[in-house]
């Protein structure tokens, strides 16, 4: 097609705009639709907590973190990151099922991804960070900290341990943790 | 020399010299992450490494390399001398100042933040000092290109601003717009922090604040980029420009829609909810229609080019553009690039998706791509069109020159491939070494070697711009080089809108959108006041 006048330029420039809103619409229609169908949707509970005070709170002292189902059948991991370790440093939880992870900070940025999975947050002083998953596989996967906190943040890695749900045995409290057989 | 030209040299050289020590720093971190042992490698050199790399790129070579091609353009597309031209070298020397200030803390291991701060960790003051002074030096600079262009309107009234500087002030305005979020959170939150009148920092807010820099801020170094593909590479390329209207739109969606989008930074983050993180996916994906919108006329104007050289048939004018000419060739290089950072970026922005890649390799791999890639090797193209200029001196030949944009080319995409990959098997961003005994990290081995190497080529081909740059200032000179112009449109522009000649109406929008993207989130986290993180100081 040729452009012979402005009127031809702005007439093909248009079409082509329109072309590619388009184009815009329908990425926009997969987000929805991943977004409102199939529950994609970035971690976004706003729940404040105290990072100074957070080892007296009643869910992140030292006793009530790592795994645990609780009375109604949920199964919460509960994860301080600070710098340069995670508490607890390896976590189990069963393949197949619902799990929700719960991480806080007392001091600085942290933030996790587990390696395989699309499990993913930032970890904020202030604020308690939850992600809803399903573990398809088993084993043990990388837990590492993800945002720079400090000269030690290369160190800072956990495991969680993926087991087959029959495997998955809490203890009479709820609790499953790394080191029982 | 007049002094207008004097003054870019200088604000160019300043960006070059950042540039190329940046660039070593680069290899070195490459090296240090790799399975190969690095010399000097500690972790609390890496970090040094990292903020000084991250400064360097980011706001030095950036900044200090858009204020000299503004003083360029003023002058160039204008034919009126720069207004303020003495104010013009306060803000050099403040901005040069807060260089060597925030590099002084840096390079005494007391800034480890990295160049995006990290509170509640905190640098020594001076870091952020020095970045405020760079800051400030540019504010001044915009002021400039504003006054530069009501100057001239004033002269030629009813007239069109020529698209170069039209583009150069949308640029300044949107850097306004843009310093806000930064500026806000360092006065108000670090540096009372860094002074050690407070003991606690609000870490939500503080992100919030500079997330309203982050993304707008990449825009700022986007567009002389986007300035050379509308107003140069068709003049390079012997032909016209398809669309003057269309380049107009291009600055002024660029705008509006590249500041209400930062918290897509934060997709991430617990401290907001998923309305607005909707949103401002939502707004992201506009700022896509811009850059396709710049795709379709500057490959029409090449197009015009090709053909007017005789070119035939669908794809025989590509053939015939002349290629051998920088400024061409990086501009296909550049397109080469950004179709895979581009589309890395519309990953990015979908918002559930980007839980796949957040803070892992590919996101590094996708800002190099763009800004290392289709941003700074058009840096390379319109320094290459505007140094014979400058110096009053041809290059002898232009090979050297071409090979330099190859090799650049070569080397980000042999870095960056293997980047994405590993960001996609969860290869985690800023850490000082990687543990090779973990069998899931030694399949990552090879390819941290692969985009070594492709770092290496990026370093050689750093140093060949440099020295081709320097071998300019030596030359004897010769005859004199051809006057620096920009491209015509295809049919001449007499008269246009009065909404495309100035900027009232997209500030007023501007307002709006940041209003409504922003007012909340920022408004809440002043209203709610969320527990405060206790601050941490690096060094000493």
């Amino acid at each position: 097609m040729a452009a012979r006048t402005e009127q031809d330029v702005v007439r093909i420039e248009t079409r082509w705009a329109l072309a590619m809103c388009g184009v815009v619409l329908v990425i926009l229609a997969a987000i929805l639709y991943a977004s409102l169908r199939i529950h994609v949707n970035p971690p976004s509970n706003v729940e404040l907590i105290d990072p100074k005070t957070l080892h007296l709170s009643d869910e992140f002292t030292e006793a009530n973190l790592g795994t645990r189902v609780g009375p109604d059948g949920a199964i919460v991991a509960r994860i301080v990151a600070t710098q340069f370790e995670f508490v607890p440093r390896c976590v189990v939880l069963p393949a197949g099922r619902r799990v929700t992870l719960r991480f806080a900070s007392p001091d600085v940025i942290h933030g996790i991804l587990v390696s395989g999975t699309n499990v993913n947050t930032m970890v904020v002083p202030g604020y308690v960070s939850q992600v809803h998953t399903e573990f398809q596989k088993t084993g043990d996967l990388l837990m590492p900290c993800h945002e720079y906190c400090g000269l030690g943040h290369s160190q800072m890695l956990a495991t969680v341990r993926v087991v087959p749900a029959d495997r998955f045995k809490p203890d009479a409290d709820g609790r499953v943790s790394c080191e029982q057989r | 020399m007049n002094s207008a030209r004097r003054l870019a040299l200088a604000n160019f050289w300043v960006a070059f010299a950042a540039f190329g020590i940046a660039a070593v720093l680069g290899v070195w971190q490459m090296w240090a992450r790799s399975p190969w042992q690095a010399p000097l490698h500690t972790p609390s050199n890496y970090f040094l490494s990292v903020t000084a790399h991250g400064v360097s790129m980011a706001y030095v070579l950036s900044t200090f390399f858009i204020m000299g091609f503004g003083y360029v353009v003023a002058e160039t597309a204008l034919k009126r001398p720069v207004p303020g031209i003495r104010w013009g070298w306060i803000a050099f020397w403040m901005a040069t100042a807060g260089v060597l200030i925030a590099d002084l803390a840096i390079f005494s291991g007391n800034a480890s933040v990295l160049y995006t701060f990290y509170p509640p960790m905190t640098a020594s003051v001076w870091f952020y000092i020095g970045l405020v002074l760079v800051v400030a030096g540019s504010w001044i600079w915009c002021v400039q290109m504003l006054v530069a262009m009501a100057q001239w309107k004033r002269a030629n009234p009813g007239q069109p601003v020529p698209l170069a500087m039209f583009a150069t002030v949308a640029n300044a305005v949107l850097w306004l717009w843009t310093t806000v979020g930064v500026a806000a959170e360092l006065l108000f939150q670090i540096i009372p922090m860094a002074l050690g009148l407070v003991e606690t920092i609000d870490v939500g807010l503080s992100r919030t604040l500079f997330s309203w820099t982050l993304h707008a801020i990449v825009y700022f170094w986007l567009i002389p980029a986007y300035i050379a593909f509308y107003t140069m590479a068709p003049q390079a390329a012997g032909g016209r420009l398809f669309s003057d209207t269309m380049g107009r739109l291009s600055f002024v969606l660029f705008l509006i829609y590249s500041l209400p989008v930062g918290l897509h930074h934060l997709f991430m983050d617990p401290e907001h909810a998923a309305g607005f993180k909707f949103l401002q996916s939502f707004l992201t994906i506009l700022v896509t229609v811009p850059t396709l919108l710049t795709v379709f006329t500057i490959s029409a104007s090449m197009e015009i080019a090709g053909r007017m050289r005789g070119g035939k048939g669908w794809f025989g004018w590509i053939r015939a553009l002349p290629w051998e000419r920088p400024m061409v060739l990086a501009t296909g290089l550049s397109f080469f690039m950004l179709w895979f950072g581009g589309g890395g970026g519309l990953i990015n922005m979908s918002y559930g998706m980007n839980a796949m890649v957040h803070n892992t390799s590919w996101v590094t791999a996708h800002f190099h791509l763009i800004y290392g890639g289709t941003v700074v090797l058009m840096y390379f193209a319109i320094a290459y069109e505007v140094w014979p200029a400058l110096t009053g001196r041809r290059f002898a030949s232009n090979k050297p020159l071409r090979q330099q944009l190859w090799w650049w080319t070569i080397g980000m995409m042999v870095m960056t491939l293997p980047w994405h990959y590993l960001g996609l098997e969860g290869q985690w961003r800023r850490v000082a070494q990687f543990d090779y005994s973990d069998p899931h990290i030694a399949e990552w081995g090879p390819w941290v070697l692969v985009s070594l190497a492709g770092g290496v080529l990026l370093l050689l081909s750093a140093l060949r711009f440099i020295v081709n740059l320097l071998s300019l200032h030596w030359r004897a000179p010769g005859e004199a080089p051809p006057p620096l112009e920009f491209a015509r449109p295809a049919h001449e522009v007499t008269q246009v809108p009065a909404v495309l000649n100035g900027f009232s109406l997209w500030n007023l929008l501007v307002l709006i959108l940041m209003a409504a993207a922003y007012g909340f989130p920022i408004g809440h986290a002043l209203v709610e006041r969320a527990p405060a993180a206790i601050v941490h100081r690096m060094g000493g």
